[in-house]
Order: C-alpha cells, then structure tokens, then sequence
C-alpha cells in the first residue's frame, strides 16, 4: 500500500543508497560537521554553565564594595571612610576588606591572599584553596614559607585545605590572619584594601552609592549588581578567543554550504536526469535531496551536541584547557554543573541544520527542472 | 533490514540520548545543590567578589574589581599581553564610576 509514510521510506532508502556510494567523500563531511557543531555546542554548554554558576553563588556576595581611586588607580582606603559611611541612612554594617596577591618566585604562581570577616583564623595559621595545594605539593599540617614585604621569610602552618567542590572560587586564596597580613604587606595603619558595604533593603543599594560616591567624590562603590552582570557579560560572543572559534565555526560551515550550493557534480546532475527519465517527478527529486541533507545534518548536529556536553561535564572541557589557562600557573580544576539552554541549542539547531538542508535543494532543484536528457547529456 | 529503518533507530537513538542528557543535567543539578551552597557560603564568609578562573593577571583574577581600562594600566601604550584578556570582556559600565 501506497502511503505517504512508506513514500518517504522508500525515498529515505534510496537517498540513504546515494550517500553509501559515495562513502568516502560523505563520511569525511559528516565528521567535519559534527566537529563544528561540536566546537559550537561545546562553548554554549561551558559558557552557559559558568554563567549560572557564578549568579548563583555570587548572590552571597557583599551588597557593595567601596574603593578609593588615586590617580586612576585602586589604592588603600582608609578604615575613617566606613565610620562615615555606616551613618548613611540604609546602611547596615561596613566591614572592611583585607586582601592582595602574592608573586610567588619559585612557582611562578599568583596567590590570592585575604583575611576573613571574622577572626577565624590564630596568626600564624592560614586555610589554603585546593590549587595552593597542588602547586605547593602541601596539606594539612605542613608549613608554607612566604616572604614579607621587608624580605623576611613568613611561615605558615597550613590548618586546613577548602574543598576540592570549592575550587572555582578558593583555588589561589591562602586565606590568613589580619596580623600576618600586617606582617606581610606592612599596610599603613588605618588604611585597608576596600570597604564592603551591607545595606539593608536592596532597592537603596543604588542611592546609598550615590551618596558614597557623592561623599567621597575619590571612591569607586561597585553594586553586587554590577559584580553579577561583569560575570554575565564575560564570555561574550564578542570577546577575543570567542570570536575566533565562532568565525572559523561559522567559515567552514559556510565552505561547506557554499560548496553544496554552487552545483551538483556530473554524477549527481547525471543521476537526477535518469530518474527523471524513469518517471520520478520534480517533488520526489526534491524530497530525495531533502532527506540527503537532513540525514547528514540531523546526524551531526545530533552526534555532535552529545560528544559537547560529554566534553564539557564529563571531561571539564578539557579541549578548552589550555585557551582558558594561558600563562597562569594555577588553574582551577573544577567540574561544571550541568545546564542545557534549549533556546541556544535550538538556534544552533536552526542555524546548521536548515541552512545546509536548503543548500542541498537548491542546486537539485535547478538541475530537476532540465530536461532528463539535457541533465544525462550535461 | 532497511536502511531507513536502520538510519530511524540511529537518529532516535541520538534523541534518546539527549533526552537522558537532560534528565542527567536535572538530577546533576539536584544533587550538587548542597555543594553550590556551600561554595555560596564561603563567598560569604570570605566576602568573595569574584571566580577564581584565571590567575594570571589581577585584572582576569577579579573582573568585577577591576578598572574598565585594567589591560592598559600598566602604561598607556601598554598592549594586552595575556592569553585569558582575550577571553574575559571589560567589567560592566558602572554607574558610579568617574573616567579614568
């Protein structure tokens, strides 16, 4: 029995026949497409991911944080300035921040070096993140030798590691008393590195730090707002290494298309006109080239979202490693938690399946309607 | 057994698959709940601003605290110079921030 189903069937064999023959040259074009939509997907998936983990976590950030600018530059602010801001109306607490980084000359690594709020730490003992571990090839129990602003060596006992699940925000820190960091950087007395501001009702934040800024025309208040949008807009489609994998992405699909757009070879020209010539109408042609595109296409895409998101939650991206690390010594070794953005797959979607589908009528629609015997002699 | 028939298990194969991924991606994000909570704990604690993603230069380490102008800091001729500069874009346009 004739059905619409069994036609497709039928025309879905056939075209699946057409692609077997030429095995080779099909079989390579199938890989180089799956690899785009695999470079593509990948980047969705670990851009997306981050992004959420980072508005996620970052909510617990400080409601705002209060620099001093000089000349153009961050510099220390001195404690006086928190004692004014605290009497603005809608402020709840100001604590201020101690931290800095640390060159270390052996290791050639940056350490991130902070005091905590609270007093949680005994001078003398520090907590370290987990790529502090790694590079310093210590744990729990060991001491780190850090070298003071006047030369002088620190030791350190390591009282405990942060977990490994924290790595993507602890990795660098050694996170240390207030009086080692004195000994360390010999900060000015009543100076310290910012304020963070707590305010109460979130809808004040932007008055208060208009107030601030108003107040202490030197300062720079950054809204937590303001932190959670720089994470949003880090990975932007514009950025440097983005923009590079999206264009060569974009390229060799638009090679691709280009290359099935301009023409059939003579052998497909040839092989239209034969069916043509045994009683195939310019539909069927049509729906034989349709399915040739979608079975390549739909293939890849399929193949090629799958192996990304592998890629990127089961091997923590590990293509990507290397673009991400750069020069840094320390590289967090974090898994991502899994987050599939079905508006973005669906745009990959339309923009690699359809396209290449349409690129393969196109041309077979133009040899469809020659004549079968001007197509055969062609 | 037909190809076409041979070609739907293999397509529907893949969607399965997709499917599964995004059941995994649920339960994934399930699971870790109680470990992004913690992490979001120590933000707190440590009153952190930033992710630790890059540690090469202070302006990659803590993008939020950094200056719009931060790759051309060092001299005003100064060219980026580190790889992950090219991954990170500026901090957002704040609204209390003076030109540098």
């Amino acid at each position: 029995m004739s059905t619409p189903l069994n036609r497709h069937s039928n025309i879905l064999d056939f075209a699946l026949s057409s692609l077997l023959r030429r095995k080779s040259k099909n079989f390579s074009l199938l890989v180089v497409y799956t690899l785009i939509v695999f470079v593509i997907a990948s980047l969705i998936f670990f851009v997306q991911a981050l992004k959420r983990e980072a508005a996620q976590i970052l909510k617990e950030a400080p409601d705002m944080v209060v620099q001093r600018m000089v000349a153009g530059r961050h510099d220390l602010i001195p404690v006086a300035y928190g004692e004014q801001i605290s009497a603005i109306r809608g402020v709840t607490a100001v604590s201020p921040r101690l931290w800095g980084y640390y060159y270390d000359q052996v290791f050639g690594a940056n350490y991130t070096l902070l005091v905590p709020e609270k007093n949680l730490l005994e001078p003398g003992s520090i907590m370290i993140g987990p790529g502090v571990a790694r590079n310093q090839r210590i744990q729990a129990g060991d001491m780190l030798a850090l070298k003071t602003s006047r030369n002088i060596p620190l030791l350190l006992t390591v009282q405990d590691l942060y977990p490994s699940s924290s790595e993507l925000i602890s990795s660098d820190l050694i996170v240390l008393s207030a009086e080692d960091f004195q000994t360390m950087f010999n900060l000015p007395a009543g100076q310290v590195t910012d304020l963070a501001v707590t305010v109460a009702n979130p809808r004040e934040q932007v008055t208060v730090a208009a107030k601030i800024a108003e107040l202490f025309p030197d300062t720079r208040p950054i809204l937590k707002s303001e932190m959670l949008r720089t994470y949003d807009s880090l990975f932007e489609w514009r950025g440097g290494m983005i923009v590079v994998v999206l264009a060569v992405a974009v390229l060799s699909f638009i090679i691709f298309a280009w290359d099935k757009a301009t023409g059939l070879s003579a052998e497909e020209r040839k092989e239209i006109g034969i069916l043509k010539s045994i009683g195939w109408e310019t539909s069927d042609v049509l729906l034989l080239k349709f399915w040739e595109g979608i079975v390549v296409s739909l293939t890849a895409f399929l193949v090629g979202v799958v192996l990304a998101y592998g890629h990127v939650f089961f091997f923590s991206a590990a293509l990507f490693e290397h673009a991400l690390k750069g020069w840094s010594v320390i590289y967090p070794q974090f898994k991502l938690t899994p987050v599939i953005d079905v508006y973005q797959l669906t745009v990959l979607f339309f923009l690699t399946v359809l396209p290449y589908t349409a690129a393969t009528i196109i041309p077979a629609w133009l040899s469809a309607t020659v004549p079968p015997d001007a197509a055969m002699r062609s | 057994m037909r190809k076409s028939i041979v070609f739907t298990i293999v397509t529907g194969v893949n969607i399965l698959l997709l499917a599964l991924l995004a059941v995994h991606a649920h339960f994934s994000r399930i699971s870790a709940a109680s470990e992004r909570l913690e992490r979001a704990e120590l933000v707190r604690t440590l009153q952190l601003t930033d992710l630790c993603l890059f540690t090469e230069a202070r302006y990659t380490r803590h993008p939020a605290m950094s200056d719009r102008f931060a790759p051309f800091q060092d001299h005003p001729g100064a060219m980026e110079h580190f790889p992950s500069g090219s991954l990170v874009t500026p901090p957002i346009k704040r609204i209390h921030e003076h030109s540098p």
